[in-house]
């Protein structure tokens, strides 16, 4: 396998032919930490989205070489009255080893535990989901991103609505699994946590702006140039041209057909 | 005692195949209510069941009162509004609760003018209503093999049924058999209605499904044990529904559906989880 664990080529996502992730062109490297960076509708969680299949590129693609993938989205459908236990939540993590029909192992069941200890949730294993905090929440769906074991891993604002010291045990849990060797890519929108723990920074308003070593990305001129983008629909807009380069692109709706 | 609970069975015919019928259909129909309830379709379970309705009474125009004819001509317009309404709320925009509203209600529009077409009153009445006494072998057999089916496939995708529930987004970013099995749980909701409308007709075989299902809920946060307690719901209420209906002469499936309906309403005021409980809690709490 390569260097390279993703490879965005000239890749646009959108919704009903209008352009949300627009020519997007970048590499992510295997190891790294990543934060994706953007204001709010400039195609991160999109991106993310493409990133795990559920969403179909309009054109380009996303080239990804990894064996697994753990996604934590956003705007999760998980139904918090559903008469679960967290270990129930948390053992759907192994969905990717086991399948629709294999048996959890006792090494498995060793794993499950260490993952539940090392998001701080030892105990909690019998307890409804439906009793649970929302950092708690946050914390048995990290445990389960630990046990799927996954190389790429993709967390979209995982830290919303999470106190200091959860966001603390998530990140230093965070940057273990980079330790590890695996991939992840973070939506975040606090600055100075992307300038503290984030080596690498994806700054995109629709298109990107910046890649890169996070010190060389997040400066003053991009962080304008990121915000300088226009975030509503336009029936009116142009259609965008094959042959465009990016520059022309940026800073402007871009319907597709 | 005696004489009134047990010699009704051990002397007719009609009451034992009546009990075997509907305790099988109670076994398979229960579980697969509950996974409605938890998806929040609980009313999708009475769509479908109007929704069979014109192809049982396709079979019926065509073939007279006979169980083969009925049961797949209920079972193919079944499926063909479960996946109509999958297949247009999964390409538009719709939700899949509007397009199967307007689905079954096309297909029960088509029913009733087909039954008034050609079959008597009489004849819609047993369509509509069924009849657990007048079960015949291959009613049984049918119910039987239903009851196989929904146990076999509830054992082999009881991870993904749960998955789906619990997580769909997590499930379709690791597997791409949610789909499949969503539309493998819709058709055995199909089957299993169908199953019951020979025993309890269209309108109220959704009935054995469902209450055993919600009055459940009120005494567990489990999904293995509310299925338990959900099929042991469904055989008192079969029980002692076919007592009912002997004794004082009713019939016999809104007799079982009326004994469901009680127990609910007992389990939402007495249950574990249920309005008592949570009216008369106290001010007594543990500090953590």
């Amino acid at each position: 396998m390569s260097d390279t664990c993703l490879k965005f080529d000239n890749l646009t996502l959108g919704y009903q032919g209008h352009a949300a992730v627009h020519h997007l062109s970048g590499e992510i490297r295997r190891g790294t930490l990543t934060a994706v960076v953007g204001a709010n509708g400039s195609g991160k969680s999109t991106l993310m989205k493409g990133i795990a299949g559920i969403l179909k590129p309009i054109s380009g693609a996303c080239i990804s070489e990894f064996s697994r993938l753990a996604y934590l989205p956003q705007q999760s459908e998980l139904d918090r009255t559903f008469p679960a236990r967290v270990i129930d939540l948390v053992s759907l993590g192994f969905w990717q080893k086991r399948g629709l029909l294999g048996r959890m192992t006792p090494a498995d069941k060793t794993d499950l535990a260490a993952c539940l200890a090392a998001v701080g949730l030892t105990g909690f294993e019998k307890r409804p989901l439906d009793s649970l905090s929302g950092g708690q929440m946050q914390r048995a769906l990290f445990a389960r991103a630990m046990v799927q074991d996954a190389d790429l891993i993709l967390l979209d604002e995982p830290f919303n609505a999470v106190d200091e010291r959860t966001i603390g045990d998530l990140v230093v849990l965070v940057k273990r699994w980079v330790a590890e060797g695996r991939t992840v890519l973070c939506v975040l929108h606090d600055h100075a946590l992307v300038r503290a723990h984030f080596p690498r920074t994806l700054l995109m308003a629709r298109t990107l702006v910046g890649c890169g070593a996070t010190d060389t990305v997040l400066t003053v001129d991009n962080l304008l140039r990121a915000r300088g983008f226009q975030e509503a629909w336009d029936d009116n807009a142009a259609w965008c041209g094959d042959g465009r380069s990016l520059d022309d692109a940026s800073g402007q709706v871009v319907a597709h057909v | 005692m005696f004489e009134y609970f047990i010699c009704p069975f051990l002397q007719y015919g009609f009451m034992q195949r009546a009990l075997f019928g509907s305790i099988v259909l109670s076994v398979s129909c229960a579980p697969v209510g509950v996974f409605l309830m938890l998806r929040r379709m609980s009313l999708t379970g009475d769509a479908m069941s109007h929704a069979i309705l014109p192809g049982a009474a396709l079979g019926f125009l065509f073939f007279g009162l006979d169980i083969l004819p009925m049961t797949i001509g209920g079972l193919v317009v079944g499926l063909l509004v479960a996946l109509g309404s999958g297949v247009v709320s999964r390409f538009t925009v719709q939700k899949e609760d509007a397009s199967m509203a307007a689905f079954y209600l096309i297909s029960l529009a088509v029913g009733v003018l087909l039954v008034s077409w050609r079959g008597s009153s009489v004849d819609l009445m047993h369509v509509l209503f069924g009849s657990v006494l007048a079960l015949n072998d291959e009613a049984l057999a049918l119910i039987v093999g239903i009851a196989l089916v929904t146990f076999v496939a509830f054992t082999i995708f009881w991870r993904a049924l749960v998955a789906e529930c619990l997580d769909p987004l997590f499930l379709r970013s690791v597997s791409r058999i949610g789909g499949p099995v969503h539309f493998l749980f819709l058709t055995l909701v199909v089957l299993n209605l169908i199953g019951g409308f020979q025993a309890l007709g269209t309108l109220l075989s959704v009935g054995l499904m469902m209450l055993p299902a919600v009055a459940a809920r009120f005494w567990s946060n489990d999904v293995r044990s509310l299925c338990l307690i959900a099929i042991t719901i469904a055989v008192a209420s079969s029980l002692s529904g076919l007592l009912l209906s002997y004794h004082a002469s009713m019939p016999s499936g809104p007799a079982i559906i009326f004994c469901a309906g009680a127990i609910y309403v007992f389990s939402a005021l007495a249950g574990r989880r249920g309005m008592l409980s949570s009216l008369l809690r106290s001010s007594r709490h543990k500090t953590a």
